[in-house]
C-alpha cells in the first residue's frame, strides 16, 4: 500500500537529524499559527501564491533561495567542524553514512536550490522592468516554474526526515548511484527533486528568452538592451540548451534503477563513463548559467555606483556571447583523469584556457568603468570590488587546473574545492548579495540598513579567505575531497583555521538576517520615495518603488542605452501623462501551485515505489493542465481611472518629497 | 516638472499606437516562438539519447543484436504511418487557413488514427521483444534502443492526447485565434517528431541491420 | 484602435495566428513525395543487400539528413525569409550545440573506451 515506506524510514537514532527536523516542524507550526492568527491565508493566496506578477514571483524565488541557503550552509558548518575535529586521529561526530549525505546535500542545495533560484529570481524581478514590459511573455508558466522549483526543494527537505538522501556527491556518479551500490531511496530523492525542479528551470528559461526577444519597448534594439538583460538572455539560452542533457541523463539513471536497464551499470554492457561525460556536458554550461547574470549584476552596480556609463558595452555583449558559445566546448576539463588520452585532454585544456579571455575583457571593463568615476562606497560596490579580487584569484587557479598534467595532481583534491568555491562564492554569491542590496528598494520600497550591509560584506570576505585559502594549501599537500576523517597533524591546523573562517561567514549571514529585520523595523526612515534611490541609469528605476503591478502606465519609448539616465539629463523624467489608458493584465492562477503539489506527490510516490499514488498524481498533473487550457477567463482590464489614481498618488509622493 | 516638453508629443503618439497594439496582445507569434524554443530543447534531449545509443550500440552483453531483432518491412510500415500523418496534419493546417472547421477536424482525426497506428505497431514490437527475452534490461544496447525509440513513442502519444484535447477545444470555440495558435504549435510538434523519426529509423534500424 | 499613428509601422505577424510562413497544398505534396523517395532509397539499399554496409550506411545518413531538410523546408516552412526571425537563430544555435554534443561525446567516449575498456567490443 505504501510501497517501501514504513515508519522505520524516520531516522529516530540520528540525534542531529531529529533535532533539525524537530526545529523545522516547530518553526513551521509557529509560522502557520502566526499566519492564522493574523488572518493572512487569504492575502497569501491571492497576493503571492497565485500571483503571476513577475516581481512577486522573483521575490518568492529569492526567499526560497535564502531559506535553502540556511540549510546548505548548515551542511557546510557541519563539514568544516567534522574535518577540524577528525583530522588528528579522532573520528569526529559525523559517521560516514551521515557525512556523505551532508556533502551531497550541500552541493545539491547550494547549486540547485540556492544559486539557481536566487539568479532566476533576480532575472524575474528585474528583466521585464529593464526592457519596459509589463510582465514576462508567459505569466502563468512563470508561476508554475516557480512552484515546480519549490516542489523539488520540498522533496529535498522531506528527505531529511523521511528516509535518507543520496551519499554519492552532488552529481551522483554511477556505479555508486546505481541500485547495486545505493539500494536505498537516497538517490531517488536526488533524481526526482532535480527532474521536477529541472522542468521548472527549463520553462523559466523559455519564458525569459521569449520575453527578451519579443517584449522589448519600442526603440530598444538588441544593442540598447541593458547589460543585465543581455546576460539574462545568454544564460537562458544556456539553460534551454543544457538542461535537457541533465533531464536525459538522470532519466537514464532512473531507468537503470527502476527498470533494471544497463546504461551505466557495471554489468550488461553499461558504461559509467558515459554518465560522467553527459553530466558534465550539462554541468559546465550550468556554471556559466550561474555566473553570467552575476556578471550582469556587477555591470549594472558598477556603472551606477561609479556614476559613469558602463565602459565597453559592446565588448561586454560580445564577450558574453563568446562565453556562451565556448561554454559548450570545455566540459571534459572536469574529468581529465578519466583517461581520454593526451589529444583529447590537450584540446579541452586549450579551450578552457581560451574561455578565460572574454572574462578577462569583462574585468578590465569594470575596472575602466570605475576609473575616473565618482565611486560611492556603498555595500553593492563593496561586493563588486570583493568579487573582482576574489574571482580573479579563483579564475587563475582554474586556468592552472586547465593544464592537464597539473590537473592530474590536483583533481578531486581540496585545491579543486577551493577553486570552485572561490569562483562561486566570489562570483555568484557576492553578486547575489550585491543584486539583493541593489534591487531590494525597488522590490519593497525601502532600502536595507547600510551599516549592517557593510558588516555582512566584511564578514563574508574575511570568512571566505579564512575558510578557503587553507584548502588550497591542503590540496597541494595532497588532501583529497570528501574525507570523513584522517590522521595528519600537519593538516589539522589548516582545517581548524578553515572552520573558523566558516563561522565568520556565519556571522556575515547573521548580519544579513539582522539587517533585513532592522530594515523592516526602520522602513519609514529608509523609505525610497522616488523609486530611484541610487541615481541609476536603466528603466526599472524610472517607476515607483515598488512599481505598480502593471509596471508602466504607458510603455516607454527608448532612444539609446541607459534611457532613464538620458531622461534625467534632459529633465523629462517623471512626467505625468495627460491621459491614462486602461491596461490589459492577466488574472492570478492557482494552477501552477496545484500542478506542483501533484508533482511533489508524484516524486514522493516514485521515490517510495507507491505505484498507485504515482499513477494517480501523474494523471492529476495531466488533467489539471488540460482543465487549465479550457479556462478562458484569463485576462481583465485595469480601468483607466485606477491607473490614473495610482500614478497620481506616486506623483503626489514625488512632489511632497521635493517640497 | 508639470510642463510637457515639446519632444514628448510625437513620443506619446507613438506610445498610443504601441498601447493600442498591446491590446492585440500575442498575435500567436510569441506563443509559437516559445513553443519552438521548447522544441529546440527537446532536440537536445533526443541528441543525448542518440549519443548514448551510438556509444552503447555495440554492447550486446552476449545477447541479440539489431540483425536478429529488427524487421525492416515492419519499420517501413511504421514510417509510412508517420509520414502520411505529417501530410494529413499539413492538410489540416491548410483547412485552418481556409477557415473550414469540419475539414480541420476530419484531417485531425485521420492524423490521430495514423498516429495511433504508429504507436500501436511500436508497442507490439516492444512487447514481442520483451517476450523473446530481448527487453531493455537484457543489455546496454537494448536499454538504449528501448529508451530512444520509446521516448519518441511517448512524445507521439502525448501528441495524440493533445490532438484529442484540441479537437474538443475546436468543437467548443471553433477556429478562434487561440485555437489557431494551438494548431500551429501542435503542427510544429508533430512535424518535429517526424524529423526525429528520420534519425531513429536511419541510425537505429537501417544502420543496425546493414 | 484609437490614436494609431499611421506613419509608425506597428510590427505585426501575419493576420492569422502563428506568424509562420503561408502553407500551401503544393509544399506539403512536394515535401511528402520527396520524403517518400528519400525513405524508400535507403530502405531498399539496406533490405536488398545489394551494396555493402560501408556504402549503405553513409548513403542512409546522407539521405536522412537531406530528408530532415525537406521536412524543415516543406513542412515546417523554414526558408530564407525565416532567417530574419528568431526561430531560425534558435534553430542554428541548437544545431551547433547538438553537433558539439554528439560529435564531442562520440570522440570522447571512443578515446575513453580505447584507453580504459580494453575488454569491451570497440564501439562504432
Amino acid at each position: 500500500m505504501f510501497g517501501k515506506l514504513t515508519l522505520d524510514a524516520i531516522p529516530y537514532n540520528v540525534p542531529i537529524v531529529m533535532a533539525a527536523v524537530g526545529g523545522i516542524i516547530v518553526g513551521g507550526i509557529v509560522l502557520f499559527a502566526l499566519i492564522t492568527y493574523f488572518r493572512l491565508w487569504g492575502y497569501l493566496w491571492t497576493e503571492w501564491l497565485t500571483s503571476i506578477d513577475h516581481k512577486r514571483i522573483g521575490v518568492m524565488y529569492i526567499l526560497l533561495a535564502m531559506v535553502m541557503l540556511l540549510r546548505g550552509f548548515s551542511d557546510a558548518l557541519m563539514m568544516r567542524s567534522q574535518q577540524a575535529l577528525a583530522s588528528d586521529g579522532g573520528a569526529g561526530y559525523l559517521p560516514p553514512e551521515h557525512y556523505d549525505q551532508v556533502f551531497t546535500a550541500h552541493g545539491v542545495i547550494m547549486i540547485f536550490f540556492m544559486a539557481m533560484p536566487f539568479i532566476v529570481g533576480l532575472m524575474n524581478l528585474v528583466v521585464p522592468l529593464q526592457i519596459g514590459a509589463r510582465d514576462v511573455a508567459f505569466p502563468y508558466l512563470n508561476n508554475m516554474s516557480f512552484w515546480l522549483t519549490a516542489s523539488g526543494a520540498l522533496l529535498v527537505n522531506i528527505a531529511l526526515g523521511v528516509g535518507n538522501f543520496a551519499r554519492t556527491g552532488w552529481l551522483a556518479y554511477p556505479p555508486l548511484s546505481e541500485l547495486h551500490f545505493s539500494p536505498d531511496v537516497g538517490v531517488d530523492y536526488y533524481i526526482w527533486s532535480l527532474q521536477i525542479a529541472g522542468i521548472g528551470t527549463l520553462t523559466a528559461g523559455i519564458n525569459m528568452i521569449v520575453t527578451i526577444l519579443k517584449m522589448r519597448a519600442p526603440g530598444m534594439t538588441m544593442m540598447r538592451v541593458p547589460i543585465f538583460t543581455w546576460t539574462a538572455l545568454c544564460t537562458n539560452m544556456l539553460i534551454v540548451a543544457a538542461f535537457p542533457i541533465l533531464t536525459a541523463t538522470l532519466g537514464m539513471l532512473s531507468l537503470d534503477r527502476y527498470l533494471g536497464m544497463h546504461f551505466f551499470t557495471n554489468d550488461g554492457g553499461g558504461n559509467a563513463m558515459m554518465y560522467v561525460n553527459l553530466i558534465w556536458a550539462w554541468g559546465h554550461p550550468e556554471v556559466y548559467i550561474l555566473i553570467l547574470p552575476c556578471f550582469g549584476v556587477f555591470s549594472e552596480v558598477t556603472a551606477t555606483f561609479s556614476e559613469k556609463p558602463l565602459f565597453g558595452y559592446t565588448s561586454m555583449v560580445y564577450a558574453t556571447i563568446c562565453i556562451t558559445v565556448l561554454s559548450f566546448v570545455v566540459w571534459l576539463h572536469h574529468f581529465f583523469t578519466m583517461g581520454s588520452g593526451a589529444n583529447v585532454n590537450a584540446f579541452f585544456g586549450i579551450t578552457t584556457m581560451i574561455i578565460s579571455i572574454p572574462t578577462g575583457v569583462k574585468i578590465f571593463n569594470w575596472l575602466f568603468t570605475m576609473y575616473r568615476g565618482r565611486v560611492r562606497f556603498e555595500a553593492p560596490i563593496l561586493w563588486v570590488i570583493g568579487f573582482i579580487i576574489t574571482f580573479t584569484i579563483g579564475g587563475m587557479t582554474g586556468v592552472l587546473m586547465a593544464v592537464p598534467p597539473a590537473d592530474f595532481v590536483l583533481h578531486n583534491s581540496l585545491f579543486l574545492i577551493a577553486h570552485f568555491h572561490n569562483v562561486i562564492i566570489g562570483g555568484v554569491v557576492f553578486a547575489c548579495m550585491a543584486g539583493f542590496t541593489y534591487w531590494f528598494p525597488k522590490a519593497f520600497g525601502f532600502r536595507l540598513e547600510p551599516r549592517l550591509g557593510k558588516v555582512s560584506f566584511w564578514c563574508w570576505l574575511v570568512g571566505f579567505y579564512m575558510a578557503f585559502m587553507p584548502l588550497y594549501a591542503l590540496g597541494l599537500m595532497g588532501m583529497t575531497r570528501r574525507l570523513n576523517h584522517v590522521d595528519n597533524p600537519v593538516w589539522h591546523i589548516y582545517l581548524i583555521v578553515a572552520m573558523v573562517g566558516a563561522f565568520i561567514i556565519l556571522c556575515g549571514i547573521g548580519a544579513q538576517i539582522l539587517q533585513i529585520a532592522v530594515s523592516i523595523y526602520y522602513r519609514e526612515a529608509l523609505r525610497d520615495v522616488t523609486g530611484d534611490p541610487w541615481n541609476a541609469r536603466t528603466l526599472e528605476w524610472s517607476v515607483a518603488s515598488p512599481p505598480p503591478f502593471y509596471n508602466f502606465a504607458q510603455t516607454p519609448v527608448v532612444h539609446g542605452l541607459d534611457p532613464y539616465w538620458e531622461e534625467k539629463q534632459k529633465g523629462v523624467d517623471h512626467k505625468p501623462l495627460p491621459v491614462y489608458r486602461r491596461i490589459h493584465m492577466p488574472h492570478n492562477t492557482g494552477t501552477g501551485f496545484i500542478i506542483s503539489g501533484f508533482a511533489s506527490a508524484l516524486g514522493f510516490a516514485l521515490i517510495w515505489h507507491i505505484w498507485w499514488l504515482a499513477i494517480g498524481a501523474f494523471a492529476a498533473v495531466i488533467v489539471a493542465a488540460i482543465v487549465h487550457s479550457f479556462n478562458e477567463h484569463r485576462e481583465y482590464y485595469v480601468p483607466s481611472e485606477q491607473v490614473a489614481a495610482t500614478e497620481g498618488q506616486y506623483f503626489k509622493q514625488l512632489a511632497s518629497q521635493e517640497a | 516638472m508639470t510642463t510637457q516638453a515639446i519632444q514628448s508629443e510625437p513620443i506619446s503618439a507613438i506610445a498610443d499606437s504601441i498601447d493600442a497594439h498591446e491590446e492585440h496582445h500575442d498575435d500567436g507569434s510569441t506563443t509559437t516562438l516559445g513553443f519552438w524554443i521548447y522544441l529546440m530543447s527537446d532536440c537536445i534531449l533526443f541528441a543525448s539519447l542518440f549519443a548514448s545509443f551510438a556509444v552503447l550500440r555495440g554492447q550486446l552483453a552476449g545477447g541479440p543484436g539489431a540483425r536478429e531483432l529488427f524487421s525492416l518491412p515492419y519499420v517501413a510500415v511504421e514510417t509510412a504511418c508517420l509520414l502520411v500523418s505529417s501530410f494529413t496534419y499539413g492538410m489540416a493546417m491548410i483547412s485552418m487557413q481556409r477557415g473550414r472547421q469540419a475539414q480541420v477536424l476530419g484531417w485531425l482525426v485521420l492524423t490521430m488514427l495514423l498516429g495511433l497506428g504508429f504507436v500501436g505497431m511500436e508497442v507490439h514490437e516492444f512487447a514481442d521483444l520483451i517476450h523473446e527475452g530481448a527487453g531493455p534490461d537484457r543489455s546496454a544496447f537494448l536499454s538504449a534502443f528501448f529508451t530512444l525509440v520509446g521516448t519518441h513513442g511517448l512524445h507521439v502519444t502525448a501528441g495524440i492526447v493533445w490532438m484529442l484535447v484540441l479537437i474538443l477545444h475546436i468543437l467548443r470555440r471553433g477556429l478562434s485565434p487561440a485555437n489557431q495558435t494551438r494548431l500551429m504549435c501542435l503542427s510544429l510538434f508533430w512535424h518535429f517528431l517526424d524529423v526525429v523519426w528520420i534519425g531513429v529509423f536511419t541510425v537505429v534500424y537501417l544502420m543496425g541491420v546493414a | 484602435m484609437h490614436g494609431a499613428n499611421p506613419s509608425m509601422p506597428v510590427p505585426h505577424g501575419e493576420d492569422h495566428a502563428g506568424g509562420a510562413s503561408h502553407a500551401s497544398v503544393r509544399s506539403y505534396v512536394v515535401g511528402f513525395v520527396l520524403s517518400v523517395v528519400l525513405t524508400a532509397i535507403p530502405f531498399a539499399l539496406v533490405m536488398s543487400g545489394t551494396v555493402s554496409a560501408s556504402t549503405a550506411v553513409p548513403a542512409a545518413l546522407g539521405l536522412g539528413a537531406v530528408q530532415m531538410v525537406v521536412h524543415l523546408v516543406y513542412f515546417l516552412h523554414m526558408d530564407r525569409a525565416s532567417s530574419r526571425t528568431w526561430n531560425m537563430a534558435a534553430f542554428v544555435f541548437t544545431v551547433i550545440v547538438l553537433v558539439i554534443l554528439v560529435v564531442g561525446s562520440l570522440w570522447v567516449m571512443h578515446n575513453l573506451d580505447v584507453n580504459m575498456m580494453p575488454g569491451m567490443m570497440p564501439m562504432e
